[in-house]
């Protein structure tokens, strides 16, 4: 049996359902991420979890046991909030010791365990000092130690990253993942940035209005989303309208000029399609035509915005020193037949 | 160019809080040092106030007993005033600033109603409220908590109550304005970590509230001591502090230079104890709240 388990985890406010019957199941020492746009209801799953929000129906079950009969301040659980939340009036080592402190661990043990949390986040210097003189990099390691010098069963992450410039933020995320590897605790994320989700977790759980849209591996649900939402919010996406075509035992797919082949049988008519900027490359010859209209350098890649008879295009090619079309010029592009997500009808939802 | 520029740069914060600061020194300073001056000549019953510069007057109180009551009871008086508006107005605060919308802004009203209403009124209400046939004795005595009515008015209890009713307020608006910059989150990490609710309130919100209860205690102290028409109707003639006293001096024995030596002691003792506190405070909470 998984070690956290949601069933069919519900929270209305009046009429509406912030989290609409909520079901995942996590392993022991797994680390899933919890992604959305605001609004979705993951902060609101996370206060279940916590217990400072009451579920209006449905379990959650830790280690076997029923969570939810039990009194927030002893559910063991270790959080770390978005604006860290650190007690302003103790110092680095106090904050630490504040949930040893509760538990009522001895004196000698608990500055033991307070250095060597603070070790692991590499704060050992700044014991002595207050939260309001270190930097938001530092409070966020504070906020970590504290969290986790209590030894809690799950680790929870709420938005933790979020007031980090990029820079620290991508450190912190190896960091992140590096303590929870060596520490083996079963964590869960939330968060509404899903390079951080795809970057940390083994499994996200992608939610929009209350619901779990689809719950898998990062890369698997970056491949085959299950829904329009998890393809467009996971990442970009281009979506046109070709024609589908039937004739004898051939199915065709025409977008402008270009035809691929399918090999699935699909209905005939309009069909909304969907390519990864990052699968469509330059044909030499024929493909779909177009004129680049913008060139964006992103460092380790190109964003080439190319303009269609379907509609414009955005294209992600590796800065490798490959030539690569300058404005004005036109160009053809093409993609694998393996590399489209199909929908029968026009504007359908994919 | 900025050779020149610097020293007129400099002169700049000057000049512009230079119409404050005369009006600061015309409306505050100027009396202060009259009255001060004042406190130094003497009074004879049948020459009246004499241009002369003694500390007679000091001597006089610092030697008489009747003096010390006086001033005892005054600060006795304010200390109370402030330790009951600290148990009654901190939590008070608190309850208000966990309220939802509608209610908390109408019971913010009620809060601070006290400093809406003129202090002849309010006070004289309090005189309804404790006399012997008052509403609060009749009460009591229909509850039979008590068999004969107690006395309030013309005594210290009385006094306490009236001033502590206006000057809660100032309590609650200082401990308010602190735990509204609190992240109510603080709240939720200390129970993520096994904190009851009872060590939330002393290890996390008590603390942090800290500075708003000291600033508050300063505010309602200063005002306590310095009280005039609460003390003067409900202590009546008899229960003299110091700010009535110096009042009698100046207007019924007409012994001016002795009832501004009361008053420059009353003023220097308030600002002796408020800057105490709030070095105390600032030493305290610096390196925290900075």
């Amino acid at each position: 049996m998984a070690f956290l388990i949601l069933d069919k985890l519900t929270k209305l406010y009046g009429e509406t359902a912030a989290v609409d019957a909520l079901s995942l199941a996590v392993e022991k020492g797994e680390f899933v991420s919890i992604l959305g746009p605001s609004g979705c209801g993951k902060t609101t799953t996370l206060q279940m979890i916590a217990g400072f929000v009451e579920p209006s129906a449905g379990r959650i079950m830790l280690d076997g046991a029923d969570l939810l009969a039990v009194r927030p301040s002893r559910r063991g659980l270790g959080i770390v909030f978005q604006s860290y939340a650190l007690f302003p009036h103790m110092t680095v080592a106090e904050n630490v010791a504040f949930g040893l402190e509760m538990q009522g661990v001895p004196r000698a043990e608990r500055r033991q365990r307070v250095s060597e949390a603070l070790a692991l986040v590499g704060l050992e210097a700044f014991a002595g000092r207050f939260p309001r003189k270190m930097s938001g990099g530092q409070q966020q390691r504070i906020a970590l130690a504290r969290a986790l010098v209590i030894r809690p069963r799950v680790l929870l992450l709420d938005e933790p990253l979020s007031n980090l410039d990029a820079k620290l933020r991508e450190e912190m995320q190896v960091e992140l993942r590096q303590i929870q590897r060596s520490v083996g605790i079963t964590t869960l994320l939330v968060t509404h940035d899903q390079a951080e989700a795809m970057a940390l977790s083994d499994r996200v759980v992608v939610m929009n209005k209350g619901r779990a849209e689809q719950i898998a591996q990062a890369d698997e649900a970056y491949d085959r989303p299950a829904s329009g939402f998890v393809a467009s919010f996971l990442g970009k996406t281009n979506v046109l309208t070709g024609i589908a075509r039937i004739e004898g035992g051939r199915v065709t797919l025409a977008i402008g000029a270009a035809v691929w082949n399918l090999e699935a049988p699909a209905e005939a008519g309009p069909t909304t399609v969907s390519v990864r900027p990052e699968r469509i490359s330059f044909a030499a010859v024929g493909g779909l035509e177009g004129v680049v209209r913008a060139r964006i350098f992103h460092g380790s890649q190109w964003l080439l915005q190319i303009e269609t008879p379907a509609g414009y295009l955005s294209v992600i090619r590796q800065n490798n020193g490959e030539r690569l079309p300058g404005e004005g010029e036109r160009v053809g592009l093409t993609w694998r037949v393996e590399d489209m997500r199909l929908a029968p009808g026009e504007g359908a939802a994919i | 160019m900025s050779g020149l520029a610097a020293p007129r740069a400099r002169l700049v914060p000057y000049l512009l809080s230079a119409p404050a600061m005369l009006l600061f020194a015309a409306l505050l300073l100027a009396p202060l040092l009259a009255t001060a001056l004042l406190s130094l000549h003497s009074f004879n019953l049948y020459k009246g106030i004499e241009n002369v510069y003694r500390l007679d007057n000091y001597k006089d109180i610092f030697t008489d007993v009747y003096f010390y009551e006086i001033f005892a009871r005054t600060f006795r008086t304010a200390f109370l005033v402030s330790l009951i508006s600290i148990v009654v107005g901190a939590p008070e605060a608190y309850i208000l600033n966990r309220m939802r919308t509608p209610w908390r802004g109408v019971f913010l009203l009620v809060a601070l109603g006290p400093l809406l209403i003129s202090v002849v009124s309010r006070t004289l209400g309090w005189a309804l409220l404790f006399g012997s046939t008052g509403l609060v004795n009749q009460a009591l005595l229909a509850l039979d908590l008590v068999s004969t009515p107690l006395q309030f008015m013309y005594t210290e209890t009385g006094v306490v109550i009236a001033l502590t009713h206006v000057l809660v307020p100032f309590m609650v608006i200082s401990v308010w304005a602190t735990l509204q910059r609190l992240d109510p989150q603080v709240e939720h990490a200390a129970v993520s970590l096994g904190a009851g609710t009872w060590a939330v309130m002393r290890r996390i919100v008590l603390p942090q509230v800290m500075p708003g209860i000291l600033a508050g205690s300063i505010i309602v102290f200063a005002l306590a001591a310095s009280a005039f028409a609460t003390p003067a109707i409900i202590g009546g003639r008899r229960l003299k502090v110091v700010s009535t006293l110096a009042y009698d001096e100046f207007l019924n024995t007409l012994n001016w230079p002795l009832g501004a030596a009361i008053a420059v002691l009353l003023v220097a003792a308030n600002l002796a104890i408020i800057v105490g506190c709030n070095r105390l405070i600032e030493r305290r909470y610096q390196e925290a709240f900075g």
